[in-house]
């Protein structure tokens, strides 16, 4: 199982590394979804390796957490495009000043 | 294994897509590429429930959303390459590696022991087993994730509702609305050009020309010319010489030899 584990790892970074990275906001929310997948897919190879199902129940909370928190994010999205029109998470610094 | 070896290279090379492409769909459909890969893999991990939930939630449903809002936001909303804090890019590539790293060498060290597999669980079947648990064990969370997955429909609906604060402009309005336009900047108050006049090209990303021969900007959409989609139209025209000569014909007097050669599209706007 360890070269699972090892994939959900590198896929995980990945996605950290294209939230830091990355200016438009649904691109970043796209990685904030890599993240999750790399989890579920560590949850999913641990539930086969421990033989039992418990991992695979949390993967599906975790998929559904993630359905719910791309609704309200690009709900968010959507509501600060119509005001700034702009996707970019640099435009939205309101609060900086 | 052999699933998962030639599933892993195109997972991690879809992912590392997603950090350099510039346009939004295209990481997009590269997500798409990881999320199906990734059910596979479930498939492979005895998970034969999560493989039809993965395909069905997250390429089915969440993906969708993902290209319905960019298709509303606008393709053309692309990445800036402006750093607003200086240095962060490199500082986040190296965070990355470091972490990328530190994981990859302790899971490697790391000896998870014999597999236990899944054969035993699923005995029954993989569906009823996860039955079992949820409804039994799990039954509370499963009860909250309602509660969750309402709250945020109904918060979705919130944040995505306007409320109008001004009644809606009659056709009457508009008209007066045209001709006030018309009179104080000679605005043309009436259609605007249709787009692609071209006996070969009636495209609608090819512009109308104006009598003097260049291309009306109002002919095109506005989202083909910010995707920078539009055809350049006096390029359309440039051929003509070359289909009278397929036809056997002498080139045409009147036209112009020095007519603008360009071939290419037309730059994009932004």
């Amino acid at each position: 199982m360890t070269p699972y584990v090892v994939l959900s790892a590198i896929l995980f970074t990945i996605g950290s590394v294209g939230v830091l990275t990355r200016r438009n906001a649904i691109v970043v929310f796209m990685c904030v979804e890599l993240m999750l997948n790399a989890s579920n897919l560590a949850l999913v190879a641990f539930s086969k390796q421990n033989g039992n199902l418990d991992g695979q129940i949390a993967a599906f909370f975790v998929m559904v957490v993630a359905a719910a928190e791309v609704v309200v994010g690009l709900a968010i999205i959507m509501t600060i495009f119509r005001t700034r029109r702009s996707a970019s998470v640099d435009d939205a610094s309101l609060l900086k000043y | 294994m052999t699933t998962f070896w030639i599933l892993a290279p195109i997972m991690v090379l879809a992912a590392l897509g997603i950090l350099f492409v510039r346009k939004a769909v295209h990481a997009a459909l590269l997500l798409a590429v990881v999320m199906i890969s990734l059910a596979v893999l479930y498939l492979t991990l005895q998970a034969p429930f999560l493989f039809a939930v993965q395909i069905i939630v997250y390429t089915g449903a969440i993906l969708m959303l993902f290209l319905f809002v960019l298709m509303l936001v606008g393709v053309d909303a692309s990445d800036s390459v402006v750093e607003t804090i200086k240095g962060q890019r490199a500082m986040a590539i190296v965070g990355g590696l470091l972490l990328g790293s530190v994981l990859v060498i302790g899971l490697t060290q790391m000896s998870l022991g014999p597999v236990v597999g899944l054969d035993k669980a699923n005995a029954n079947g993989n569906i009823p087993a996860l039955a079992d648990i949820m409804f039994s064990q799990y039954v509370f969370a499963f009860e909250v994730t309602s509660a969750l997955l309402i709250t945020a429909a109904v918060g979705a609906m919130v944040l995505a509702h306007r409320e109008r604060l001004d009644p809606k402009p009659t056709q009457a309005d508009l008209a007066a609305q045209r001709m006030q336009d018309y009179a104080a900047s000679g605005k043309h108050p009436g259609n605007l050009p249709t787009p692609g006049v071209f006996a070969r090209h009636n495209a609608v990303d090819t512009p109308a020309l104006l009598p003097d021969g260049t291309a009306s900007e109002s002919s095109v959409s506005r989202v083909l010319a910010a995707r920078g989609t539009v055809r350049s139209a006096p390029a359309m025209a440039d051929d003509i010489a070359g289909i009278e000569r397929q036809l056997g014909q002498a080139p045409h007097a009147g036209r112009d030899a020095s007519a603008p050669a360009t071939t290419e599209e037309e730059a994009p706007a932004t």
